[in-house]
Order: structure tokens, then sequence, then C-alpha cells
């Protein structure tokens, strides 16, 4: 260890989960400076923690220069956290620009910690997106597993790049702890992902005869995973390594539709393609090819390793952080409380002792009860 | 629904409905509330005692019961596991949508079933057969049903079924999953009831006149995944699904336009058109023999092909023993 605390490097601020992570680490213990960069200013002015907190730098630069090192150099940077490895460019949603920003992005970072002898910490977030989606896979993926179809194309294509990358960094640094956190679909109240995007439609297109399984994980678990990854390993964990993120249980993509009251519109792959397609053209919505194979084949990840090795258990289970997300969302064209309602209605009329539950017929009790037959 | 009764109504999850628009703005009725009148007055009126005539006594509570179903679907109130086994819709639907071939059209014999572990990981080792693996889900209704924890046989399905639009989202929620060993393992693991028919594409496609011969069991995978998790593996022997579908022929260009292992041609399919479809009704019976300890074969057991090997030898011929004895044993193939 330094003689002074820690110096973090947050790349991606500018983003909600970077944004937060960041105010996070600086109420750290030990954390003496925290330094954000981004291609652009965060959208939100950055919140001022009322406890003690660690001072705060942003520096604009752009990863794919090298000027990333000088950062490093000046401020004296031992933990590096890199979290701008997204599926949307900021600004520009141009494909080729993001690729850009994802690997090359990685690469000059990768280049200037390796030459910075005080980076002792490297955490790169991740996403289960790299195992793919395909039929002929299996049901749920361990770190371990390599997946017969990778990722062709995409965001999970630059994910995979990346962790390769990331690999030969840790062969090169031994003495430098990686972390690669392979993050479900981060979900949340306020959270940004491609996802949110296709279950604020009003009405969800799926694809015929597929019923996905969706894993998510919640923002607070997200940026907590990120700052136990960031400190030194609590006695009897290992926080190096790689690991799985998603909250436990899972969702099939109908049960997500129901729970948040959309009806859904199920149409053959082909003509679910061509609309995604038309979609991304007119700048609609954004659902990349590899999206819609999520969205027909699903894709679930084991979280042993996570909850045994690294040593955390998210608070948030799939469902809950799904509930979550849902709430923050508009009601949709079916909301399941009315659909419930049609039913406990008419449970009621087969007779008080037939009705589900007391608690769900305390709303009924100053409506006057039609007589039993 | 019958098997709906069994749910007690007080164990339904519920919502609270406080925050329903429906209940709290009553100058606007909305159709929820139109649709329970409309039936709550058809129903306190001349209706009443007719369909209590109709469905017969206690029709209120399965009625209940059915609308406390609904309502967890209809919410999407309910919980699948990480291989996407839905519990209650299997339980529920499915199976009663297959109960009734079991029971009265093959009128499966089920012995052996204490051969089963009351809890506890096990593999179900079986012969295929019949071109349309109904010998399969035949498996998983006996196993519910006439084991006494009602244990959900879970599925290792050929890669073809996951492929299949519709079929690969029913084989997910009835609880199967990809035959991989990584699957395999997890499921044992958790302690789940795990079944497999190693002969796949081989046994279930073979022509009629092999009936009854166990074909090549693959690499004994299953093996390895039986003794890496330490289950004990239960040979079970099927008798009377090979005459359910006789392929008498096999139209194999066609097999190999659309992608498929083989297109069947039996007595009455093509040639019968839609009824060439339905599977003869013959007399089933299903042995599960004694189980195979692995318990006592040390953790590197499973990297050692002969043990492997020879493991699998003897389920094999123990399948292909009881199947012989079965068979002596048989009046008649319908009967």
């Amino acid at each position: 260890m330094h003689t002074v605390g820690v110096v973090v490097l947050v790349t991606g601020v500018a983003r909600h989960l970077g944004a937060r992570f960041a105010a996070e680490v600086r109420r750290r213990p030990g954390v003496d400076l925290v330094v954000g960069v981004d291609v652009q200013p965060p959208r939100l002015p950055v919140e001022e923690p009322d406890g003690p907190a660690a001072e705060y730098r942003f520096q604009q630069l752009d990863l794919r220069r090298p000027a990333v090192s000088r950062v490093i150099a000046e401020h004296r940077v031992d933990t590096v956290v890199h979290l701008s490895v997204s599926a949307t460019g900021l600004g520009s949603t141009n494909r080729s620009a993001v690729k850009e920003s994802n690997v090359i992005g990685t690469m000059q970072l990768l280049g200037a910690c390796q030459k910075a002898p005080g980076v002792r910490r490297l955490v790169v977030k991740s996403t289960t997106g790299v195992y793919g989606s395909a039929p002929r896979d299996p049901a749920v993926f361990t770190e371990r597993i390599q997946p017969k179809n990778p990722p062709g194309g995409g965001f999970a294509k630059d994910a995979a790049e990346v962790e390769g990358y990331v690999r030969g960094f840790a062969r090169r640094r031994p003495d430098v702890a990686v972390t690669v956190l392979r993050f479900a679909n981060i979900v949340g109240p306020g959270a940004d992902t491609p996802l949110s995007e296709y279950f604020a439609l009003p009405v969800l297109p799926t694809v015929l005869g597929y019923d996905p399984r969706l894993q998510f994980v919640h923002e607070d678990d997200a940026v907590a995973v990120l700052c136990r990854a960031a400190g030194e390993a609590e006695p009897g964990t290992a926080n190096t390594g790689t690991f799985n993120v998603a909250g436990e249980g899972v969702l099939l993509l109908s049960q997500c539709a129901r729970r948040l009251g959309r009806p859904t519109l199920p149409l053959l792959l082909p003509a679910v393609s061509w609309m995604a397609g038309l979609a991304r053209q007119t700048r609609l919505v954004d659902v990349s090819p590899e999206q819609l194979r999520l969205l027909t084949h699903g894709r679930v990840v084991d979280t042993t390793r996570l909850r045994e090795i690294f040593g955390y258990r998210p608070a948030f289970t799939t469902p809950e952080a799904f509930a979550d997300f849902a709430a923050a969302q508009g009601s949709g064209l079916l909301p399941p409380e009315r659909l419930a309602a049609v039913t406990d209605r008419l449970a009621a009329l087969l007779g008080p002792e037939r009705a589900p539950a007391a608690d769900a017929r305390t709303a009924l009790t100053d409506r006057p009860r039609r007589p039993r037959s | 629904m019958s098997a709906a009764a069994e749910n007690a109504p007080g164990e339904a999850r519920v919502i609270p409905i406080e925050s329903a628009p429906s209940w709290t703005s009553p100058d606007r009725p909305g159709l929820a509330d139109r649709l329970a009148d409309a039936v709550g007055v058809a129903l306190s009126g001349q209706l009443g005692p007719a369909t209590t005539r109709v469905f017969g006594k206690g029709w209120e509570g399965r009625a209940a019961d059915g609308l406390a179903f609904l309502r967890r679907r209809i919410t999407g109130d309910y919980e699948v596991d990480e291989f996407g086994f839905d519990r209650e819709l299997t339980e529920e639907v499915l199976l009663s949508l297959l109960r009734p071939l079991a029971e009265k059209y093959f009128r499966i014999e089920v012995r052996g079933i204490e051969n089963i572990p009351a809890e506890g990981g096990a593999l179900i080792v079986a012969n295929h057969s019949g071109t349309v693996p109904l010998d399969a889900l035949m498996t998983q209704v006996a196993i519910h049903d006439h084991h006494p924890h009602h244990r959900h046989l879970r599925m290792l399905a050929a890669d073809l079924v996951f492929v299949l639009p519709g079929v690969n989202e029913l084989a997910r929620k009835a609880g199967h999953t990809l035959a991989c060993n990584e699957d395999a393992q997890a499921l044992l693991e958790r302690g789940e009831v795990v079944g497999v028919w190693p002969e796949g594409f081989k046994g279930i496609g073979k022509p009629f006149a092999e009936r009854y011969k166990l074909q090549r069991f693959g690499r004994g995978g299953f093996v390895s995944s039986a003794l890496r998790a330490r289950v004990p593996i239960v040979p079970c022997s099927i008798v009377g699904a090979e005459e359910t579908y006789p392929m008498i022929g096999n139209v194999k260009t066609l097999a190999r336009l659309l992608g498929l292992p083989y297109v069947p041609i039996t007595p009455t399919f093509p040639w019968l058109g839609p009824l060439g479809v339905l599977p003869l009704p013959t007399k089933w019976t299903i042995q599960f023999g004694e189980p195979i300890a692995t318990d006592g074969y040390p953790s590197e057991a499973a990297d050692d092909p002969m043990l492997v090997f020879d493991l699998a030898d003897e389920v094999r011929e123990t399948i292909q023993h009881t199947l012989y004895k079965l068979l002596m044993q048989r009046r008649s193939v319908f009967f």
C-alpha cells in the first residue's frame, strides 16, 4: 500500500452507473482521490456526498487517445475501474464508433496501465453477453464454459475482445489484481440500459414459439459489487478473477411482460428481425441483433462463484430487481392490478370464503357484494 | 382442471390491489366491473342451480381455484427455475393433458417406482423407441403420478428440441433441458431426478424390425455425470412404445431437406393423413430397476474411460434383460 490513500480512476463516469459508482467509492474509507474520465462531462451535476468523502476530479478525455497515460501518472492512480465498455455510444449511435471506443479505448487504457508501475488493481465491467444466446448451448453458463456459438458481432463481441485483452494484460502484469465482472442486464429506476427501451414499448413484439429466460441485476447491487472489487478482498473471499453478476432467479419474457402490464405481440422470427432493423434505421428503438437473439433464446448464468468466492449475495433477486424497474415505468395497457381485480371480483362472487385472501378483499368491502346463488 | 383442487385457496399468493384503478373510480366502471357484474347477475338468477346441475356439487371451489390459478398466470406471479421449469404450469396443465394418454390410452403399468429415491438426485436411464418421443413424456407422467413424493422428471433432450419454435418453449417449461454434461450435472447436483435416453435418434428412429434391440449408448457421458454428482443410476425399461408408430420406412431425402433425423413411414402415416398421426393404442409397462450406486467410487472415477464404459454397459445390459423378461410376460401388444 502507498503511504497516501488509494487513488481510483473511473472511466465512463458520464453514464448513470459510472456516476453512481464514483459517488459511492468516494465514501469508502481509505480512498483519497477519485478521478473520473469520459468523453463528455456528466449529464447530471456530480452529487456532493453529505458525509466525509474523498476528493473528486473530472477529466474530459477520449480513451482512444493516449492522454489517459498522463492522467494515471499525474495522479499516481493505483486502482483502475473500467466502466466505459458499453453497448451504446454517448451522443453517436454509429456502431463502428462505439466499437472503436470500446476496443481501442480499452487497449489504450491497458497500455497506459502496463507502463504505470503504481497500478495495483484493475476492475473491468463486462457482460454476460459474452456467452452469446443459442439453443445448442447449456442452459446455465458458469464462468468456465466456452460457448459453442460465441457472439458474432455487436457489443457482446466487443466485450469478448476486451476480456481477451484484459487476460493478456493480466499475464504481462501478474502483480496487478485483475477482476472481470460479467453483469446481466442492469435494471433499476434510473438505469439506462438498451433493454429498458424495449420494455418501454406499449406492445412488446416477441418471437413466436420462444419464451426466453432472462436475468437482471439491480443497479444498487452492480455498484456494491464494483465497490467490493475495487477494494481489498475481505478475509475468506477473493475478488480477483472472472465473476458472473446476476440476481438470483429467472424471469421469462412472458412473465416480464405480464408484470409490466404490457401485451405481447408474437411474430415469426423473420418479421421481428425486419421490424427491429426498421426501428434501428428510423432511430425509433435500438434493438440490436444480439438483443434480438437474447429475446429469442434467452440466457442464464450461474452465480455460485459470486456468492461463495467473491462473497457477495445480491440484495435484489431477478424478480425484485425487475419489480423495481417496473415500478418506475408507466403503467401498461393491461396493468396486472386490474387483471387481478377481475379474477378477485369473480372469485368474490363465489362467496366470501372463496375469495383469494383477506388483504385483497379489503378493497372490496365498500362495494355491495352480489348474493350467492 | 381436476388437479387444481389440490391447491388450497389459502396458498395462493396475492398482490395487494388497493391501488387498482378500477376500484378507486366508482363513477367510471371499468370493463372488469361490468364483466363481473354480468356474471354475478347471471349466477344469482336462473343460471345458478343449472350450473350446479351441470358441473356437480363443489363447482364453486373448483372455480375459485381455477380463478386463483388464472390470476397468477395473467399477472405473471409464478416462478420458474434457472432451466425455465414452470412447476405450476407443468402440474396444472401439461401433465393434465398427458395424463389421459398415459392412463386411458396406453394403460401404463408402472413397476419398481420405489427404486427412485424419495429425495436427492437420481439418473433414470431408459430405452428409446416409437418414432415420436412419447415414451419420455409418458415416463414423466408415470413418475409424477406414481411416486409417493410426486417427483418431477427433468429430461435431457436432443438439441433439435431446442431449435424448433414452440417445442423448445414447451420443453423448457416442462422441465427439460439440453442433453449436455454441464446441464446434466447441474440438475443432478441440485438433487433433481434426471431422465436420459442415451440411444437418442438411433433408438427412437430405428426400423420396426429392430424393435426392443438396444442401440449403442453414445459415449457414456451420462455415467460420468452421475459419477461426478455421486447419484444412483436407475435403469428403466419401457415396453409398448415400440409398437405405437411401427416405422417401416424412412424418407431419407425429405429428412435431409427438412434437417430432421428421419421422416417415418408407418402403416398409417402418411397414408391416412391426420389420422395417421394417432399412435396405436398399445399396452405399456414401465419398469424401474434396482439403482446402481455410484457414491462408492473415488472422485476421479468420472475421468476413467474404462470404468465409464463398464458402467454404461452394465446399465445397458440390465435394461436389455428386463426388456426381454417383460416381453416374455406380455400377453398381447394391445392388452
